[in-house]
């Protein structure tokens, strides 16, 4: 079992299988908030569900809207489970903090190449850490 | 967080539950990212439009407007980024009843909050600029970048639910670009060249946003010695802000901290260059049919000026595609009064106020009326509205004009 760890942290621990992609993430701008998948033609994840997925992404990008969207999305049930990225901007930490997802960010090395896409992993923010269960 | 005597009075709830709920999130928020403590600011900017909020959104805006006169008001200025709707264009738009009903419900409770309903995302150029130094609370990433480059003042991004939390208790955690050390230059760009229009200082800060990347990067832009006005800094900051997460730009000699290189990089920095090869390419990558459905002028809202070169534009001509140009509801009135509304509307444009057209249910604004090939002269604007279903593309005020008239972009 690999164990990596962040330096900044918020939220509860969660359980899921990882959705992997060297890109970054904004919800206005990347994503089909009704049918719940990446929607920008140019995102390397466009097509995909992230609902009830560990997103593992390089960086936060775009606008100020993604902190009432990550909440709006929460409240449908068409969320990710968790955010994981290597660096994040303050609107996603104000987005995990009001929509209840858990976050971590800034790791030792590219967690977007350390993180497996589809594997299992675990995440617990009160300990700044990200476990991969299984490939 | 080091918390002062007031704050922790905010936190056991003696001075009710708004504040208590908007410190606790502030606190989370500052803890994540390590502030020592919470920075007094002058001015929040609250982004609320209802695309973004959705109904649980509302309703939790709603939930605060509901507790009692006395207990709920906002504690400094604190004023709003566009709504959702242009109210009296909204059957035009396509939208919807149950839209518009969440913008009034969104209005209602805002209102009670003791909120200033200024519906604009230039309100540096509309309301009241921030000023060197001056710490505020900012939530559009086109007001924070300009706030905090052109004018000098201290923001981070402050999402919707901070930017209000912000105006409930006066203050926001003391992290990121409230501090001094986060605000020197992290990467020297050098540009060979000095952009003409708009559209072409956009896609020079698209491109610059791209290669710096991230949130935490601030370029020094030299090579551009001179300024070159708020509008060019708008689109300039909008695009860099929009493609690469940048809240801060210095240029020396220009923006009011750098007066020298060395005041804002006293270290050597890494270095890239940019030419006009660059904005080219960034332009011609949204080059994908010559045929247009809507022309957008919009993100950010157009000023005074802005709509006078428009309208000088438009002047005599006739439309054979929709046209929009959006502006503040500080502006429209000057436009109205000074005929450039009138003449825009009579070559077939439309005029609207008080929204911005990406924050205004773009999507089915677009299933609505059919609309996909956009042109605009907004580099941000493209950049957010590939993801919405268009195939927007970017050009010159001029050439987006004649491509209403003939519905080809050339």
């Amino acid at each position: 079992m690999i164990e990596l760890h962040a330096r900044h942290a918020i939220g509860s621990p969660v359980t899921g299988h990882a959705l992997v992609a060297r890109d970054g993430f904004s919800a206005r701008y990347d994503l089909d908030r009704v049918q719940g998948i990446f929607s920008r033609p140019a995102h390397k994840l466009a097509g995909e569900s992230y609902v009830g997925k560990v997103l593992v992404l390089d960086t936060a990008k775009g606008g100020v809207a993604s902190s009432w969207m990550l909440h709006e999305m929460a409240s449908r049930g068409v969320a990710p489970l968790a955010l994981v990225f290597n660096s994040v901007n303050p609107i996603l930490v104000q987005g995990a903090a009001f929509g209840d997802i858990p976050m971590l960010a800034g790791f030792d090395g590219d967690i977007t190449a350390l993180v497996p896409n589809g594997a299992q992993v675990t995440i617990e923010p009160q300990k700044r850490v990200l476990r991969i269960l299984q490939v | 967080m080091r918390l002062s005597e007031e704050e922790r009075d905010i936190l056991a709830g003696k001075l009710g539950p708004v504040p208590r709920l908007a410190l606790e999130h502030q606190v989370k928020v500052g803890d994540f990212f390590g502030a020592e403590d919470c920075v007094a600011v002058t001015q929040a900017h609250v982004m609320a439009d209802t695309e973004s909020l959705g109904e649980a959104g509302v309703r939790w805006l709603e939930r605060l407007a509901a507790e009692k006169e006395g207990r709920r008001r906002v504690r400094i200025p604190t004023i709003t980024d566009p709504r959702g709707t242009d109210f009296a264009r909204a059957a035009f738009l396509g939208q919807t009843r149950a839209m518009v009903s969440l913008e009034e419900r969104v209005v209602g409770a805002l209102v009670k909050l003791g909120v200033m309903m200024t519906d604009t995302c230039i309100n540096y150029q509309t309301v009241q600029p921030a000023t060197l130094n001056e710490h505020v609370a900012f939530g559009d990433t086109g007001v924070v970048i300009y706030s905090n480059s052109v004018c000098g003042a201290r923001s981070n991004f402050e999402g919707g639910p901070s930017a209000l939390a912000a105006g409930l208790t006066g203050r926001t955690p003391r992290y990121g670009f409230h501090l001094e050390a986060k605000r020197r230059a992290t990467l020297a760009v050098r540009v060979d060249f000095t952009p003409k229009s708009l559209n072409e200082w956009g896609a020079l800060g698209g491109v610059i946003g791209r290669l710096a990347g991230h949130y935490w990067a601030v370029p020094l832009v030299e090579g551009l010695e001179a300024s070159p006005g708020s509008d060019a800094f708008k689109h300039f900051g909008a695009a860099m802000a929009s493609f690469g997460s940048i809240a801060l730009f210095h240029m020396p000699g220009v923006t009011p901290e750098a007066r020298r290189r060395a005041d804002v990089a006293p270290d050597p920095l890494p270095q890239v260059g940019v030419t006009r090869a660059d904005i080219e390419a960034l332009e011609k990558s949204y080059r994908q049919d010559d045929a247009v459905d809507v022309v957008v002028f919009s993100a950010p809202q157009l000023s005074l000026l802005e709509l006078a070169e428009l309208a000088a534009q438009c002047d005599g001509r006739r439309f054979a595609v929709p046209l929009l140009a959006v502006t503040s509801p500080q502006v429209k009135p000057d436009a109205d009064r000074m005929g450039y509304t009138a003449t825009i509307e009579a070559a077939g444009g439309t005029v609207l106020s008080g929204m911005c057209f990406y924050q205004s249910y773009a999507r089915e604004i677009a299933e609505a009326k059919g609309w996909k090939r956009l042109a605009t002269n907004s580099a941000k604007l493209v950049n957010i509205l590939g993801g919405y279903g268009y195939l927007p593309m970017l050009a010159s005020m001029e050439q987006c004009v004649e491509a209403a008239r003939t519905g080809r972009l050339k």
